[in-house]
């Protein structure tokens, strides 16, 4: 049992596990302390100083986020001396930020301002250091800017890119005066070893942070009358968005979404589920395809295990960590490229809308999505195959500025075809959820029958575990699977890139006997994307991950290969998985690059 | 100049790989060179499986390792307070005509390079400054002169 500490908080009594921080007891008797470098996923930093508290008896003020409570402690919050301290703190912060608010992307969502706001920070009589400090902006990369100049160097993006995704493509350059958070040789951050998965840009409290929006492009699409406007959603945007619009964490939004979308001004409504029900037939046929390979023919250069392809953060990262693994990846693309390669072909076909008039936009939880759909393999259409990603954050503003008042909208429904989704796709929002869908298409194509799980919910591959292991014996294939007879199915579901690393060090070093890995770039997978509202929490993405089981469960179809628009598709259109069609439109290649 | 693959490997192999052996090796480096260049950069990375920004970082985090490339005698003059009230001015003044570049630069020639740094832990003696490894105090321009004219002739010796 671990031990209790009794201390006192502004006079009320606490009583906390020893051990906890002075922070944590705080918010157990409801007084909030304010914080600018401190976040729930990553360690303790202590240097913004701002949740600096008294404890009487001790002269000098203490950082609550760092102190372990001890027995008989006294803290005051909110002594005058606290409160002194802490307006200055904030003042000397800005005094180095550029507190340009109005004109600042992130304003009214950034911490450092409603702190500034809370302790009525005005005229201060510290000099501002921001013109003399020759700060860089750099626009660059089509994911991420990062501006230097509104970096108050809490190092919370340092700490996220080397502990959650363990790249290091941040860090802290220089000391004192100079100090400054750097790429390596302060390069853009297009040609460092950045994945682009936002998840620094999550956890920044500035606007130092951001992903490059595309806001202005997509109004601009939907007001030229001569374009056809297409918009796709992905999976965990639909039970996050209301997060960003006054919501509660865990609300399923889809039909009020795909309502506020059409009020926007999109000519069609379609969705990202769909795809992704498309990705698991191509995906699901390449992993038996590559088994009977290597189980049945023998044949040496076909490589086992095979990973996912989803994550665009993590692709990237795999060509930079791992480049001689490449052929480890699935060849099938992402949804969101499935879908835009399909959409100026496909359906352009279909509506008869020229696609060199059709704008393909998409709706992300993902700033790495920006970067793929900008990936000069991404043009199968002859066109670029998706036009402009926008994140859920960046939906959300869609929605202010329009005025929609998206609580009180009606749920409205997908347009159809490349609309209609089953709870296979749903789930690819949700770390294992890929794996879940895969082995419900694939366990019933070798045997036939449902995958023997209650409900069809393989529930050994979902949580918030950092990496699962499961496996499913095939017993009694049908003819054409007679070599699966017996075998146990091994699988890998790994969830933010520190894990991808471990994961793939396995593989690297020959100790890992999987057939079939899902990894997802961001901590909880999709619905913990780089582009989702904020803030973000273990809390918050446990209760976007309970959404998207509910919608799910709540799907008249939660098998991809039963989706009707899929079935359509193939008759129509792509004949067989893993044929010409397919080979042409919905699969790709990858490019090694240089890991430093 | 020696910043190949084989060079850091045998820079690790004598400091070791884990990330208590980066300063050594970086120091290694520009004691070598006179700058820790880029692809040794990237070399250490590899070698001790850090990212390339944290070796970056390290670097310029220390004042005696330089990631651009400076001159066989690294002069730093000391700017805090008490130097500056003993003619530091002065004393960079000087060494920018002597030299005939500013502070921050390195002489064409490859010999010098000027720069200012904090505390010497001289103030006793100001003005100071270090070149390289050696410490000067009670400078005063006459005595900048004879420093530099000494460097130089050796420089000339050595060379000849």
């Amino acid at each position: 049992m671990v031990e209790k500490v009794n201390l006192k908080i502004d006079h009320l009594s606490v009583s906390v596990d020893a051990g906890a921080t002075i922070l944590e007891a705080a918010r157990k008797v409801n007084v909030r302390i304010p914080t600018l470098c401190h976040h729930e996923d990553l360690c303790v930093a202590g240097n913004c100083r701002v949740c600096v508290v008294e404890q009487v008896g001790v002269d000098r003020l203490q950082p609550s986020c760092a102190i372990p409570v001890s027995e008989g402690m006294e803290i005051l919050t909110n002594s005058m001396k606290v409160r002194n301290a802490r307006k200055q703190i904030i003042e000397l912060l800005i005094s180095e930020h550029r507190a340009e608010c109005t004109t600042c992307y992130k304003n009214g969502k950034c911490e450092l301002q409603t702190l500034s706001n809370e302790y009525i920070v005005g005229e201060s009589g510290f000099l501002p250091l921001v013109p003399l400090k020759g700060y860089t902006i750099d626009e660059f990369s089509p994911s991420i800017i990062k501006d230097d100049s509104k970096c108050i160097r809490c190092q919370r993006c340092v700490r996220t890119c080397d502990q959650i995704q363990s790249i290091g493509a941040l860090t802290v350059a220089h000391k004192g005066g100079e100090m400054k958070i750097s790429t390596f040789f302060d390069k853009p951050i297009y040609e460092v070893v950045c994945t682009n998965c936002g998840q620094c840009v999550n956890r920044c409290p500035t606007g130092a942070l951001t992903e490059k929006t595309y806001i202005n492009e997509v109004w601009n699409a939907i007001d030229n009358s001569d374009k056809y406007v297409v918009v796709q959603t992905a999976p965990a945007v639909r039970i996050a968005l209301g997060e960003a619009l006054d919501m509660d964490p865990g609300e399923i939004v889809t039909g009020k979404m795909v309502a506020a979308l059409r009020r926007l001004g999109f000519n069609a409504v379609l969705d990202t589920d769909w795809s992704a029900d498309l990705t698991i037939i191509e995906e699901g046929n390449e992993l038996l395809q590559r088994l009977k390979r290597v189980l049945k023919d023998k044949e040496s250069d076909v490589k086992i295990p095979m990973t996912t392809s989803c994550s665009p953060g993590w692709i990237k990262f795999i060509e930079h960590t791992f480049p001689d693994f490449l052929e480890h990846l699935s060849t099938a693309k992402s949804p969101q490229q499935m879908f835009g390669a399909l959409a100026k072909t496909f359906y352009a076909n279909k509506i008869g809308v020229d696609p060199s008039d059709m704008v393909s936009v998409s709706v992300m939880p993902c700033t790495a999505k920006k970067f793929e759909a900008n990936r000069p393999e991404m043009r199968a259409s002859g066109y670029q195959d998706v036009d402009f990603v926008v994140t859920t954050r960046e939906l959300a503003m869609m929605v202010k500025q329009a005025g929609i008042d998206f609580k009180s909208l009606p749920d409205d429904d997908y347009d159809s075809i490349m609309g209609e989704s089953t709870g296979a796709g749903v789930i690819f929002g949700a770390t294992g959820g890929v794996m879940e869908a895969a082995l419900r298409t694939v366990y019933e194509v070798v045997t036939g029958r449902e995958v023997p799980f209650d409900g069809l919910n393989i529930l050994p591959v979902r949580g918030m575990e950092e990496v699962r292991e499961a496996s499913l014996k095939i017993e009694n294939p049908l003819p054409e699977w007679d070599f699966l007879d017996g075998v146990e199915v091994k699988t890998c579901v790994a969830h933010g890139l520190s894990n991808a690393k471990k994961v793939m060090e396995k593989v690297k070093n020959g100790e890992a006997d999987y057939h079939f890995i899902e990894i997802m770039a961001c901590p909880g997978g999709c619905l913990g994307g780089g582009g989702q509202p904020l803030p973000t929490s273990p809390e918050i993405r446990k209760k976007r991950a309970e959404a998207i089981y509910r919608e799910d469960a709540g799907k008249k179809i939660r098998k991809s290969h039963e989706n009707p628009e899929i079935i359509q598709i193939y008759e129509e259109f792509l004949v067989e998985p893993l044929g010409h069609k397919s080979h042409e439109l919905l699969h790709t290649t990858y490019t090694p690059r240089n890991r430093y | 100049m020696p910043h190949s693959v084989d060079y850091i490997k045998k820079l690790a192999d004598r400091h070791g790989r884990g990330l208590e052996s980066l300063l050594p090796i970086l120091e290694n480096v520009y004691e070598d060179n006179h700058i820790i260049p880029e692809d040794a950069m990237v070399e250490i990375a590899r070698e001790l499986d850090v990212s390339a920004a944290k070796v970056y970082g390290t670097a310029t985090f220390y004042s005696f390792l330089e990631t651009e490339k400076c001159g066989k005698y690294v002069i730093r003059v000391c700017k805090t307070i008490t130097c500056m009230m003993h003619g530091k001015n002065q004393v960079i003044k000087e060494l920018e005509e002597l030299l005939k570049i500013k502070l921050g630069e390195t002489t064409p020639d490859g010999l010098f390079t000027l720069k200012e740094t904090n505390c010497l832990g001289q103030c006793h003696k100001g003005p100071a400054m270090l070149i390289n490894d050696v410490p000067y105090t009670e400078l005063t321009p006459g005595k900048v002169r004879d420093i530099i004219n000494e460097y130089r002739l050796n420089a000339q010796k050595s060379a000849s």
